[in-house]
């Protein structure tokens, strides 16, 4: 049950994705990020990380990707041009891409770690034990991002200012 | 309890909360008629079936039976995603509302809330992170009104969706730092777990709802930011009649139309829900031992049904009442005065619970 609620949520993601490189209309584009979006804090849930889910849906699917549509309305971002597609990415790009599947897959199965394997529940669930580790493990990272954040604040209030001319 | 009879216990309560949510939905609308109509010295609708209870029935034909017209020149599938997507998100978030305690039928023990199950201790369990849920579907209901507004190719259209939007989006600030106080004090995200932490009663008749526990501030931020949230008066301006047409929804007509007609209204529900829950004490209340055996077995039902009651007709109170803010008025309103109310309620929160640990 678990295999197949993971293979369904990966192949959303993974569908979204190929969608979003392949759709020529930008907002079509955008739409399948936040596809991609969803999926991926569906498989947090489904590891049990539901305070890490939820957060994504929050930010990254609730703001960020809204900020995107935002920046595709008001610029009015036209279809994309695609070339005709040349031949010799043709003989050249697709065994190319099966080649290079195939060799990442063996990379990775080569390198499996035989003792621990992720199961479910096993990351922390519930947000107190999110904070815990935010607050006490990771403070240095949590600190940092936070002074990240604010530089980008800081550099768009002063690109967005008017000129005092 | 295994799966599938969780399953299928899920499809029932399901069912049966989409069928009461969108009949409340629909004698909402009545209700705001003859209620602003009272208030305007006037009936509402009263020709179609007695005290006009017959209007939503009327209405709906109306829409079902409408021309729909889609223009040209609009982005077609954009244009049909958006009312889906509104409805949508205003339906998923009623799934997290414990609507009662733990109920036994037919051999089956489980609580009124369609996300929860009896956990092992006998208290109800839903997820862990019910209200964050919640918040993050508000986050999503966005998507419908800014995505309408663009794919209908018109000016109006376009203004009323990118201020509907902002507006949404600045609210949405408010709205989660007010309902952190009572996340503090109930330590808990599970909005059974919230419920619970409300039960009880001091003197034996006042309830132990978290607006009599001090957060009366919070409650006030939150309704504000609610009604910023579902775009009503006194925020309406994005959809108002005599500004931009109509707003995002001007080139929609019959069925969409009313999807977002009722996702408009479904939010409303969603808040009343959210609101009581968060500080009314959802279902619980001060027990009534003068009433019949019968009416006391569905008391937390009664209770609940009253608060939202409630809220709704406080929502059609305000409407009826007060003018409609300027849009640089309501931008200042949600950034400069209710922004830091709530941050300042969390903090002197933050003060009194660590005080008392």
């Amino acid at each position: 049950m678990h295999l197949f609620l993971f293979l369904l949520f990966g192949a959303f993601c993974a569908g979204g994705a190929i969608n979003l490189l392949i759709q020529r209309k930008t907002i079509n584009s955008a739409l399948s990020l936040i596809v991609v979006m969803g999926s991926l804090a569906l498989i947090y849930m489904l590891l049990g990380a539901e305070f890490v889910a939820v957060v994504q849906i929050i930010i990254y699917a609730g703001a960020i990707m809204v900020l995107y549509i935002f920046v595709i309305m008001l610029l009015n971002a036209g279809e994309e041009e695609q070339s005709k597609g040349s031949n010799v990415a043709k003989i050249f790009g697709i065994p190319g891409l099966f080649a290079g599947g195939i060799i990442g897959i063996w990379v990775l199965l080569q390198h499996r770690p035989q003792e621990k394997l992720i199961s479910i529940g096993m990351l922390y669930g519930p947000a107190d034990k999110v904070g815990m580790m935010l607050f006490t493990k990771y403070l240095l990272a949590f600190e940092v991002t936070s002074i990240l954040v604010l530089i980008a604040i800081m550099g768009a209030v002063v690109l967005a200012r008017r000129s005092n001319s | 309890m295994s799966a599938l009879t969780f399953l299928i216990v899920a499809i029932i309560k399901i069912a049966i909360t989409l069928g009461v949510l969108l009949t409340i939905v629909a004698y909402t609308v009545w209700l705001e008629r003859k209620i602003v109509g009272h208030m305007q010295n006037r009936w509402g609708p009263s020709r179609v079936g007695p005290f006009g209870l017959l209007q939503p029935l009327a209405d709906g034909i109306k829409f079902l039976l409408k021309e729909d017209l889609t223009p040209p020149y609009v982005e077609k599938n954009i244009y049909l995603l958006a009312p889906a997507l509104a409805l949508i998100m205003a339906l998923t978030s009623i799934a997290m509302v414990p609507i009662g305690p733990v109920i036994h039928l037919f051999g089956i023990d489980t609580p009124v809330q369609i996300t929860g199950v009896l956990g092992a201790n006998g208290q109800p369990s839903d997820i862990n992170v019910g209200i964050l849920i919640v918040l993050g579907i508000t986050s999503l209901g966005v998507y419908g009104i800014a995505l309408a507004g663009w794919s209908s190719n018109s000016k109006y259209s376009l203004l009323g969706s990118l201020r509907a939007s902002a507006q949404m989006v600045s609210y949405e600030v408010s709205l989660g730092l007010s309902l952190i106080g009572v996340l503090l004090m109930s330590s808990t995200l599970s909005l059974s777990g919230i419920v619970h932490a409300q039960l009880g009663t001091w003197f034996g008749f006042i309830p132990q709802w978290y607006i009599f526990k001090g957060q009366f501030v919070a409650f006030f931020v939150y309704m504000m930011a609610a009604f910023a949230e579902t775009n009503r008066i006194p925020f309406d301006l994005p959809e108002a009649e005599t500004e931009l047409v109509a707003g995002y929804h001007t080139e929609y007509s019959a069925m969409k139309f009313a999807m977002f007609f009722i996702a408009e209204y479904t939010n409303m529900v969603t808040v009343a829900c959210i609101a009581s829950v968060m500080f009314l004490g959802g279902w619980s209340g001060p027990p009534l031992p003068f009433l019949p055996a019968v009416i006391q077995a569905f008391l937390p039902l009664i209770w609940f049904s009253s608060k939202i009651f409630f809220f709704l007709f406080l929502y059609i109170w305000i409407r009826g009442t007060l003018p409609r803010f300027r849009y640089d008025q309501l931008m200042a309103f949600g950034w400069k005065f209710l922004f830091p109310l709530a941050l300042a309620n969390v903090v002197i929160t933050a003060f009194f619970v660590a005080m008392r640990a």
